[in-house]
This record gives structure tokens, sequence and C-alpha cells, in this order.
């Protein structure tokens, strides 16, 4: 009886691994290796000529960061990026959800079209909006046409940066409509009717009934958006060609890490080093955003 | 007074939700539109919507003078079938092992599949490029496809998914003689279709949009990626948005296809990857 249980286990275990299998396999050779690899990467000043070679340089990668000053600009276009997007993005989504769920008609047809960014790939929406963005393209017509001044999106430093987040904000904000949408339909309808027994009207059910309920949920469309904009590299890859121009004002720090990785030589350590701060610049946000929410909470 | 206020406030809601579409639909619209215009209308930068001189000249040049456009196009193809198919074998099945079988180190497992999670991707790229580079598996496809054939959040899909599946089929399958990996294929992987559609979607759309892993893994452009490609048109025509628009189209064709009839699996993944 026993060795049959344990028969059995055994054959048990092997139909688990080899279910598993697969998976086990990209663990570990494309993930926890890699990251195990970058550790030791980021020690380390890597030659890749000919032979790759490796010389252990301790923390002198980590050290260089704080002496680069495009490190430093990439870091800072990073963090205005973030700061606007993410809330701007967030609020985006829930109007449009809330106002999508109110019961009109044709909502079907809204929530279709303003799905369309989020299937559209970032390198078709990137060159969209260049073409948009051209000196004389829609928008500048636009503007003139209305009577404004014109702008050279994609050529001013002070501007280009702020093109890429409206852009973005545009782009991102449908997904996380959705899952505000899901979340909607979770609202009991006695709240809103104990709401309107006390005479709250549409806005005040909006603001103390629909925005406290769906909390949790804006605690996770948050921590999904820092997690996204802090990543920002294809829109600034490819509005300025690879470059982080005009001025370095679209270098954000991934494609910061990018360059320094594949585009110049020895430093691809040191771009293990800067993708190692720049996780745990990500995990403490994060961090610091559950905290916020938790404490919000008490209320 | 009441019904006034309220057909007041339909009315802004309305507003609201036109003016948004409106801001959606524009730039689709701009771009499908240039894609049709030839190259003198492209310049004198006009804002008309409607092609004064319609043309399917665009998508001839990319088509048969680009030879590349047509490669490009198979290399997406090719790597987002591939690697979805797999993705969505793999991930069912290490889905179902978790939820279902017990062998040593399950918990361990499932806890490092959530960690993987937490990653971001550029800790592991320059790694992977430096072990894909010692395989010589830089400009295949299966360096695009390998490293991406599993993908942590769809295997805690399945999980959950598998968690609430009925034990009873499995269990009359098994006194019917099936093994295992027979009852996973033949019976659990069957009736696990809305999940796996659900699955299909949100993978194919990783691969197919993805720009960053084949902007290193493809350097030369005969393997490039499609979103590759529309770069290096961009690079290539400056000023020629009528081509680059033209292929913005047909690279987007494929995905919006798919939405039409998937249309329902969809917001289903996306409320699932929302964690619920």
């Amino acid at each position: 009886m026993n060795k049959r249980s344990s028969k059995k286990k055994l054959k048990d275990a092997g139909q688990g691994y080899l279910f598993m299998s697969p998976t086990l396999f990209v663990l570990a050779l494309f993930i926890i290796g890699p990251i195990l690899y970058a550790i030791f990467l980021s020690f380390n000043k890597v030659q890749l000529l000919g032979e790759t070679s490796f010389e252990f340089v301790a923390f002198e990668n980590f050290a260089r960061i704080m002496e680069d000053n495009r490190a430093l600009i990439a870091l800072k276009n990073t963090a205005k990026y973030v700061l606007i997007v993410v809330p701007c993005q967030t609020i985006l989504a829930l109007i449009l959800a809330a106002t999508l769920n109110a019961g009109l008609k044709g909502e079907k047809f809204f929530r279709i079209v303003y799905f369309l960014p989020t299937l559209t790939s970032s390198a078709v929406l990137t060159l969209i909006f260049m073409w948009m963005y051209n000196k004389e393209g829609l928008i500048n017509n636009l503007l003139e046409m209305i009577g404004l001044p014109g702008y050279n999106f994609l050529g001013d430093p002070d501007i280009a940066l702020n093109a890429i987040m409206l852009m973005n904000i545009w782009a991102t904000a449908p997904f996380f409509m959705v899952i505000y949408l899901a979340a909607l339909q979770d609202i009991p309808d006695s709240l809103y009717e104990a709401a309107e027994l006390d005479g709250a009207n549409a806005l005040q059910k909006f603001f103390y009934v629909t925005v406290p309920f769906l909390r949790p949920v804006t605690s996770f469309v948050v921590i999904m958006g820092l997690i996204g904009t802090f990543q920002l590299f294809d829109q600034s890859y490819i509005f300025s060609g690879g470059s982080g121009g005009p001025n370095n004002s679209t270098l954000t720090v991934v494609l910061l890490i990018y360059q320094y990785a594949f585009k110049s030589l020895g430093t691809m350590g040191y771009a293990a080093a800067l993708a190692f701060a720049l996780a745990i610049i990500i995990l403490i946000a994060t961090l610091i955003q559950r905290k916020f929410s938790k404490e919000e909470s008490l209320y | 007074m009441n019904s006034r206020k309220k057909s007041f406030g339909k009315s802004l809601l309305y507003v609201i939700l036109v003016l948004y579409a409106v801001t959606t639909l524009v730039p689709f619209l701009w771009a499908l539109s240039s894609s049709f215009k030839t190259l003198e209308e492209i310049i004198s930068g006009t804002m008309n919507f409607i092609p004064k001189n319609f043309t399917l000249a665009n998508y001839q040049q990319i088509f048969v003078e680009q030879d590349l456009f047509p490669r490009w196009l198979l290399n997406s193809l090719i790597i987002a079938v591939i690697g979805t198919l797999l993705n969505i074998i793999f991930n069912s099945m290490a889905g179902y092992a978790l939820a279902r079988l017990s062998f040593p180190g399950k918990k361990a497992l499932f806890i490092i599949i959530l960690a993987v999670l937490m990653i971001p991707a550029q800790v592991t790229m320059i790694p992977n490029y430096l072990i894909l580079k010692e395989l010589g598996w830089l400009n295949s496809y299966q360096g695009m496809i390998v490293p991406s054939m599993i993908n942590a959040t769809f295997i805690f899909m399945m999980r959950q998914f598998f968690i609430n599946f009925p034990k009873e089929l499995e269990e009359a399958a098994q006194l019917d003689g099936l093994s295992r990996l027979g009852i996973f294929f033949k019976i659990v992987l069957p009736l696990a279709k809305p999940a796996l559609a659900a699955q299909a979607i949100f993978v194919f759309m990783g691969f197919w949009n993805d720009f960053m892993r084949p902007l290193i893994v493809m350097t030369d452009t005969e393997m490039y990626t499609l979103p590759l490609g529309l770069n290096t048109f961009k690079g290539q025509f400056v000023s020629y948005w009528n081509y680059i628009m033209a292929a913005s189209m047909v690279f987007t064709l494929p995905v919006l296809l798919l939405y039409a009839f998937f249309n329902r699996f969809f917001i289903k993944g996306i409320s699932f990857t929302g964690g619920k």
C-alpha cells in the first residue's frame, strides 16, 4: 500500500516536471540565468571586441552614474514624464470609463473606437504622430486655423518631450479605461440609490461613491502606469532616431541603457548597472505608491 | 425641471463621448487618407481628409519596389504566429501543472514566476543579448521566439483558470486509461478555448508590436520585423509620409482583424490582466 502510494507520488512528480519543462528551460536560460549574469556584468567592465572579456571593477559602474551628466538628464526627463503622464492617463481613463458606463446608447460603438490606440503598435502610433506634429503637419495647420502660433514639435527641445507625453496619454488611457469599466460593473446599485435618497447629484455620486469604491483599482492602474512609464523607450527612440535629441530632451533612462549597451564600446557593464538602478527606482516608486494608497484607505 | 436637468446631463455626456471619439479617430483617419495621397499633395500641407487624387501607388511602391517590405511582413508573421502557438501550449501546460499536479518545489516555482513579473525587461536584455550571441541565435527567428515562448502573466492566468476547472471530466478520462498528456491535450485544452483565445490575442499583439527586442536581436535588415522596418523607412524616405503611412496601415491591419473577430475575448483578457 505504502509502496504503491510512493510510486504514485513519483509518477505525479515526473508528470509535474514534464508539464513544467518548457517553462523551466526558459526560466533558467533566459530569465534567472540572465539576472545573475546581469549582476556579474554590473561589477565588470565588458569588452565585446572579438572575444568577450571582463575586468572586475567593483562598484565603479554604480559610482559612475552620479558623475554622468547624461544619466542625470535621462533620469530628470523620465521623472518628469512619469509625474505628468501617470496622473493624466489615470484621470482620463476614469472619466472615460464613468462616461461610457452611464448607460447611454451607442456605448459599444464608442468602446470599440476608444480601443483603437491600444491595438496599434507604438512604432505606428509614433510615426502617425510625427507626421501630424510635422512643421507643416495637421496639428500646426489646425492651430493656425484657430489663430494660435505653431510649434516645432519635433525639433524644439522644450517641446519634444511634451509631444511624446501627449501622444502616450492619448494612447494608454483607453487600456486603463477598460480595467475601470470592468470594475464599475461591480459597484452595487444600492450604493447609488442610497446616495440619491440623500439628494446627491450626478457629480456628487461620482466623487463620493464611484471614486472611493474604485480606489483599489486606481492603485493597480497607477502601479501599472508607473512600471510602464518608467520604461519609456520605443517612442523616444523613433522620435529622435535613437539619439534622444534634440539636445537630449527625449533621452530616457531605457534609451540611455540601450545606447550604452549596444551603441558604444566598453560600456555594457555600466549599462547593466544603470538597468539595476532603474529596477530599484521602479520598485521604490511602487512601494511608495502602495504606502500612500494604504494610508488613504484608513479614512 | 428634473427631467430637463437629466437630459442636459445626458447631452453633456454625449458631447464628451463624441469629442473623445473624434480625438481618437482623427490620427487614424489622417494616416489612412495620407496613405492614398500623392507626394505632391502630402508636401503641399493641405488639411483635406479625402485625397484629391486618390492613388494606390504608395501601396504598390512598398510591396513591389521595396523588396524588403514583404520580407519584413513575413518575418513578423512567422515570429508572431509560432511564438503565440508555443506560448498557448507551454503557458497552459505550466498553469495546469501549478493548479493540478503535485511535485516537489511547486510552491517555490510559483513564487519565482510571480517574482519574474516584477523584473523590468531592461535588466535581462543585456545578458540575453550575450547569451543569444554565444548560441549564434542573433539574427534568427529562434532568437526572438525561444526566450519569449513562455509568459509569466499568462502562466498565472492559466493557473487561476484551471483551479476552477471541474475535475470530474479528467477523472472519467483517467478511468478510460488516458495518460496525463492525453487528458490535457484531448480533454482539458479544448474546454479551455475562451481562456486560450484571450491569451492568444495578447501574446500575438506582444510579438507583433514589439520594438525593443527585435531592435537588439535583429541587426541584419533581411531579418527585421515590421516595426524595425517602419523605423528604417522613416530614415530612408524622410518626407515621403505617403509611403510611411501606407506601410503603417498594412502593419496595423492584422491586429484590427484579430480584434474584429475576437472582440469579446479582448475585454475578458484585459479585465483579467487587470488583476481580476
